[in-house]
C-alpha cells in the first residue's frame, strides 16, 4: 500500500501548520508538544550525564573543570526532574486523561496550553544560562547559604526564577486536571471505575497543588536573600529553614515523579496478562496513601543536619512505613500476572523492567530509613544509586513502556518490535552497569557532587564500569529515537485497538479525531471497553462477544463544539518568562520585568475577553 | 543474575581506606552491624519478590496453541491484608534498633577522658582546635586538616561552619554530621587502635560546598596515649623566626603578606604571640576559632596540605605557592577580608627566591 493511501487510513488530527500548533488548545496536541520538548530535554540532560561520566571514568581526570562539573551536575538534576520526568508525566496525562474518562478535552483548554508554553519557555530560560555567564551551580537542591552567596553572579537566580515559573506552570496544570477528573467523567464512570492511571494523575495533581506553593515561597525567600538584602537563610538567618522549605516540596515531588509511571504499569500489565488488575481498590488506595504519607517524611533528607534524635526517630518511623503501600502495589502487580496468559510485547518488557528495577530502588530506600546507617549513606553515591533506580529504573522505564504502548494511539502506527527489543536489553544492561556499582562506591566512601576523586581509595574500577554503562544507555536511547522517527512515518498501521486493550482510549480511532468520541460513551463498569468486547463464562474466563466492527472513521459532525484555538496563552507565558529574565538581571533588568508584565497582562486581558464558543468541529 | 551476585559479594567486604564497611571504632561498628542486619532482610525480600515475579512470568507465559483465556480474577482481600500487615511487622521491628541507634549517636560523651575538639568548617579546609590542650601560658592547640586523636578514648567534636554547610565524614570511625553556619552540631569519634605510620584514616567533606568540595579532605591520625601527648606538646611549642637563608627570605614574605589571612604562633623577642589573623566567632554561646586561613605554625609536621589534597613535599609546596588556583579550583578574586569571605588563596605573583624561601621556612616548621 502506498504511503499516501496509508495516510488516508489515518484519521485527521486537525489543521496543519505552525500557527495551528502555536494556538492549539487540543489536549492531544499539547500532550505531543510536552512529549517532544521533554524528549529533547532528555537528550540534553543525558549528554550532561555522559560528560559527567567521562570526567569520573578515572581518578584525577581533567576533562572538565570543577566549575563546569558543578554546573553540569546541577543542570542534569534540574533538567531531568523539571524538564524531563515531570513533563513526560504531563504529556501522558494530557493525552490520555480525557480519552480515558470519555471526555472531549480538559476542563480549561487555554490554561492547558498556557501551562505547556510556560513550561517550555522556562526550560529555555534555565538552559540559556549556560551561554549567559554560567548555569546554576549550587546543586538542584540549592542549599543555602551556598545558594545565597556570590550574588554578583546571576547563576543561582536562573535557578530561583526558573524553578518558580515552572512551579506556576505545574500548579495551573494540576488545577486543570483535578477539575477535569472531578467534573468531566463520562456518565456512569464513578471514581472507582476510573483507570488507575487517572487515579494516579489525580493524586499527583493534589501533591503538586499542596507542595509547590511551599517551594515557591522558599524560592521567593532565596530570591530576596540574593537580591534584596534579606536574611532568611543567610548572614544570621537559618540555613536549615531552606532545607525544610525545599524538602517539604522535594519529597512529595518524588511521588509526583513516580506515580504516573506506576499508573502506566497498572494499565499495561492487565492488557498483556489478559486479566484485570489484581486488587484495583487496594492499588488505588495505596496510591492515595502514598500521597498523604509523602507529606510526612521530608526530614529523611536531613538526617545528618543535626535536628536531634526525636525528629530523626519520628521521621525514621514514618519513612519505614511509607514502604508499605508501595509494597502493596508491587504484590498486586505480581498478582495481576499470576494466572494470566502473558504476552511479551515490548511495553510489557519495559513494565516488567520497571517492577524489577523499582524493587531494588525501593529496598535501598528502606535502608536509607535506617537512620544510623543513613549517616554513612547520606550524600554518597549510594543515594545516587538509589534514586536512579527509582527514577530511571522506575519512572523512565515506566514512561518508555507507556510510549511503546500508546504510540499506536497517538500516531496510528506501531513502533518496530525488533528495535524495541534492542532498546530494552541495551537499556536494561546499560542501566544496571551504570547504577548498581554506585551502591558499592557510596558504601566505600565516595561522596556525591565531587568533580574528581584521588587514587588510592579503590574507586577507579567501579567508576569506569559505571561510565561504560552510561554510554550503553545513550546508545539504547539513540535506537529508541530512530525507532520513533522511523515508525512515525513508516510504522505498521495500528488500528484503534492493536493490543486488545481494556480502557476507553482503545475504542476510538488511532490517532483520535479532534473531538475524541463521536458519542460520549455510557460507562457501566471498570475496564468498560473490555466488557464491551468480552464476557465471562462459568469458570470466570473471558469469552469474546460477537465480532465488533472497527469504529468507522470519524463522520462529519456539526453538533460538537470544541474550544477555539487561542493566541493568548502563549502570549501570557512569554510575558511571564520575559519578566523572569528581568528578575534574574535585577536591578538593570527592571525594564525587562515591566515589559514582561505588560505582555502578560495584555495576554490575560485578551484571554478573558475572547469569545468562549469556538467553531464547530469539522 | 551472576553480575548481581558478584556485585553483592564484592560489596560485602568493602574496599579502600575510606570504606564504611570496615569499621575501626565502636560508633561505625554499631552502624555496620545494624546495616548488615537490614541488608540481609532486604536481600531476602529482594530474592522473594524477584523470584516471584520471574516465576509468574515463566509459568503463565502465553504458549503456542494455548488459546484459553485466563480466569478474570479481581483480587483477594485476605492476601491484601496479609501483605500489608507482614511488612508493617517487619519494618516496625527494625524500627527498634534504629531508634536505639539514633539516641546513641546523639549522646554527647562527658568526663575527663573525653578529648574535646572544636571543628570549624571553611571553604575548603578544616580547622581543628583543642580547647583543653593548652600551653603553660594559656594558648590552646589550633591546627588544620589533620586531626590527631588517642586510641580507645571518646572524642567529642563540637562543630560549626564559617561560611556554608559542610559535613564531617570519616567513614571508618563514624557516620557523618553537618556543619551549619550559625548552629552547633556534635559528633562522637572513637578509634579502636592507633593507625599504622603513614596510614591515617581518610575523611572528606560530604555536603556540597562549592568549587572545591571534592578537595576538602582531612586525615585522622590515631595515636597511643603517649603518642598523642607527645604530638600535643610539640604542636603547642611556639615557632621560631628563621634567620638563615633561604628561610629568612620566606619569613620576609610571610610576615608581610601571608599574615593577612594565615596565622602562626611565634616566639619573638622573648614573647610568644600569634602573628597574623586571630579570629573567633560566637555561635549560640560557644566560641569557635574561625581563622581566615590555616594555622601554619607546625606546617612542616603535616603529611598533607591544602585540604589534605597534596602530599606535603617541597615540590608540591612550591607548585602551590606559585599559583594556588592552578592546582586547586578556587575563586580568590571574590575574597572580601572585611566580611570574612575567603574563597581560596590568591596568586601573589611570588618570584622564585620568595617561593624557595617560603618552602624552606614552612617545611622547617615541624
Amino acid at each position: 500500500m502506498t504511503m499516501t493511501a496509508e495516510r488516508e487510513l489515518l484519521p485527521r488530527t486537525g489543521p496543519n501548520g505552525i500557527w495551528s500548533w502555536i494556538t492549539t488548545v487540543d489536549h492531544k496536541r499539547i500532550g505531543i508538544m510536552y512529549a517532544v520538548t521533554a524528549f529533547a530535554a532528555l537528550f540534553i540532560a543525558g549528554l550532561e550525564a555522559l560528560l559527567i561520566r567521562v570526567q569520573l571514568i578515572g581518578p584525577n581526570q581533567e576533562f572538565l573543570s570543577a566549575d563546569a562539573y558543578n554546573q553540569l551536575f546541577t543542570m542534569h538534576g534540574l533538567t531531568m526532574v523539571f524538564g524531563v520526568v515531570m513533563p513526560i508525566g504531563a504529556a501522558f496525562t494530557n493525552y490520555l486523561l480525557p480519552i480515558m474518562i470519555g471526555a472531549r478535552d480538559v476542563a480549561f483548554p487555554r490554561l492547558n496550553a498556557f501551562s505547556y508554553w510556560l513550561f517550555a519557555f522556562s526550560i529555555v530560560l534555565m538552559m540559556s544560562s549556560f551561554v549567559l555567564g554560567g548555569a546554576p551551580d549550587g546543586g538542584w537542591f540549592g542549599y543555602a547559604p551556598l545558594s545565597t552567596e556570590l550574588r554578583e553572579v546571576v547563576r543561582m537566580d536562573f535557578f530561583s526564577v526558573g524553578a518558580q515559573l515552572l512551579g506556576v506552570a505545574s500548579i495551573a496544570a494540576s488545577i486543570n486536571f483535578i477539575a477535569t477528573i472531578f467534573t468531566m467523567r463520562a456518565p456512569g464512570m464513578t471514581m472507582l471505575r476510573m483507570p488507575v492511571f487517572v487515579w494516579m494523575a489525580l493524586v499527583v495533581a493534589f501533591l503538586l497543588v499542596f507542595s509547590l506553593p511551599i517551594f515557591g515561597v522558599g524560592l521567593f525567600q532565596l530570591f530576596f536573600d540574593r537580591n534584596l538584602g534579606a536574611h532568611f537563610f543567610s548572614s544570621g538567618g537559618d540555613p536549615l529553614l531552606w532545607q525544610h522549605m525545599f524538602w517539604l516540596f522535594g519529597h512529595p515531588e518524588v511521588y509526583v515523579l513516580i506515580l504516573p509511571a506506576m499508573g502506566i504499569v497498572s494499565e499495561i500489565l492487565p492488557t498483556f496478562s489478559r486479566k484485570p488488575l489484581f486488587g484495583y481498590p487496594f492499588v488505588v488506595f495505596s496510591g492515595i496513601a502514598i500521597g498523604f504519607m509523602g507529606f510526612g517524611v521530608w526530614v529523611h533528607h536531613m538526617y545528618t543536619a543535626g535536628l536531634g534524635p526525636l525528629a530523626e526517630a519520628g521521621f525514621g518511623v514514618s519513612t519505614l512505613m511509607i514502604a508499605v503501600p508501595t509494597g502493596v502495589k508491587i504484590f498486586n502487580w505480581i498478582g495481576t500476572i499470576w494466572g494470566g496468559r502473558v504476552r511479551f510485547e515490548v511495553p510489557m518488557l519495559f513494565a516488567i523492567g520497571f517492577i524489577a528495577m523499582f524493587v531494588i530502588g525501593g529496598l535501598s530506600g528502606v535502608t536509607h530509613s535506617v537512620v544510623p546507617a543513613d549517616t554513612q549513606q547520606h550524600d554518597t553515591y549510594y543515594v545516587v544509586g538509589h534514586f536512579h533506580y527509582v527514577l530511571f529504573g522506575g519512572a523512565i522505564f515506566g514512561f518508555v513502556a507507556g510510549a511503546y504502548y500508546w504510540f499506536p494511539k497517538w500516531t496510528g502506527r506501531m513502533l518496530n518490535r525488533t528495535l524495541g527489543l534492542w532498546h530494552f536489553w541495551l537499556m536494561l544492561i546499560g542501566f544496571n552497569l551504570t547504577f548498581a556499582p554506585m551502591h558499592i562506591l557510596g558504601l566505600n566512601g565516595m561522596p556525591r557532587r565531587t568533580y574528581t576523586y584521588p587514587e588510592g581509595l579503590g574507586w577507579g574500577f567501579w567508576n569506569a564500569i559505571a561510565s561504560i554503562g552510561a554510554f550503553i544507555i545513550g546508545l539504547s536511547f539513540l535506537i529508541f529515537l530512530y525507532n520513533v522517527v522511523r515508525s512515525a512515518r513508516r510504522g505498521a498501521i495500528a488500528g484503534p485497538d492493536p493490543w486488545d486493550g481494556r480502557t476507553l482510549e482503545w475504542s476510538i480511532p488511532s490517532p483520535p479525531p479532534p473531538h475524541n468520541f463521536d458519542e460520549i460513551p455510557h460507562v457501566t463498569s471498570l475496564d468498560d471497553y473490555w466488557h464491551q468486547k468480552y464476557t465471562t463464562d462459568e469458570e470466570g474466563r473471558a469469552v469474546r462477544i460477537a465480532e465488533r466492527e472497527d469504529p468507522a472513521p470519524a463522520a462529519e459532525h456539526h453538533d460538537i463544539h470544541l474550544p477555539a484555538p487561542s493566541f493568548y496563552p502563549i502570549v501570557a507565558a512569554a510575558g511571564l518568562v520575559t519578566m523572569g529574565y528581568g528578575f534574574v538581571y535585577l536591578p538593570a533588568g527592571l525594564v525587562a520585568a515591566w515589559i514582561g508584565a505588560l505582555i502578560t497582562i495584555s495576554g490575560l486581558f485578551g484571554w478573558s475577553l475572547e469569545p468562549i464558543d469556538g467553531e464547530a468541529a469539522t | 543474575m551472576l553480575v548481581a551476585a558478584a556485585l553483592l559479594l564484592a560489596s560485602c567486604s568493602g574496599s579502600g581506606p575510606q570504606t564504611s564497611l570496615n569499621p575501626k571504632g565502636p560508633m561505625s561498628r554499631d552502624i555496620d552491624n545494624l546495616w548488615q542486619l537490614v541488608f540481609i532482610i532486604a536481600a531476602i525480600v529482594f530474592t522473594v519478590v524477584q523470584v516471584g515475579l520471574l516465576y509468574s512470568l515463566w509459568r503463565y507465559r502465553a504458549r503456542k496453541g494455548d488459546d484459553r483465556e485466563p480466569v478474570q480474577l479481581h483480587g483477594n482481600t485476605r492476601l491484601e491484608i496479609l501483605w500489608t500487615i507482614i511488612p508493617v511487622v517487619i519494618l516496625a521491628s527494625i524500627g527498634v534498633p534504629i531508634i536505639k541507634g539514633i539516641f546513641e549517636i546523639h549522646e554527647i560523651p562527658v568526663g575527663p577522658d573525653v578529648v574535646q575538639v572544636k571543628v570549624t568548617g571553611h571553604q575548603w579546609w578544616w580547622e581543628f582546635a583543642y580547647p583543653d590542650l593548652t600551653s603553660d601560658d594559656g594558648r590552646s592547640l589550633v591546627t588544620a586538616n589533620e586531626l590527631h586523636i588517642p586510641a580507645g578514648r571518646k572524642v567529642n567534636l563540637t562543630m560549626t561552619s564559617a561560611d556554608v554547610i559542610h559535613s564531617f565524614w570519616v567513614p571508618s570511625l563514624a557516620g557523618k554530621r553537618d556543619l551549619v553556619p550559625g548552629r552547633i552540631s556534635h559528633l562522637t569519634l572513637e578509634a579502636d587502635d592507633p593507625t599504622p605510620p603513614g596510614e591515617p584514616l581518610p575523611g572528606q567533606c560530604a555536603e556540597f560546598c562549592g568549587l572545591s568540595h571534592a578537595d576538602m579532605r582531612f586525615k585522622v591520625f590515631v595515636e597511643t596515649d603517649a603518642g598523642f601527648q607527645a604530638w600535643a606538646d610539640q604542636q603547642l611549642t611556639p615557632g621560631t623566626v628563621p634567620t638563615g637563608d633561604p628561610a629568612a627570605a620566606g619569613w620576609e614574605v610571610f610576615s608581610t603578606t601571608c599574615t593577612a589571612c594565615h596565622r602562626a604562633t611565634m616566639l619573638q623577642d622573648g614573647t610568644v604571640s600569634v602573628v597574623g589573623v586571630e579570629r573567633h566567632v560566637d555561635v549560640r554561646g560557644e566560641t569557635f576559632v574561625s581563622s581566615l586561613a590555616p594555622d601554619l605554625t607546625h606546617f612542616g609536621s603535616r603529611t598533607t596540605f591544602a585540604g589534605s589534597v597534596f602530599d606535603n613535599t617541597p615540590e608540591h609546596v612550591a607548585t602551590w605557592l606559585a599559583d594556588p588556583s592552578a592546582v586547586k579550583p578556587m575563586n580568590p578574586d571574590r575574597n572580601d577580608l572585611t566580611t570574612g569571605r575567603v574563597l581560596g588563596m590568591p596568586n601573589f605573583g611570588l618570584d622564585q627566591a620568595q617561593i624557595e624561601g617560603l618552602t624552606a621556612m614552612l617545611e622547617g616548621w615541624q
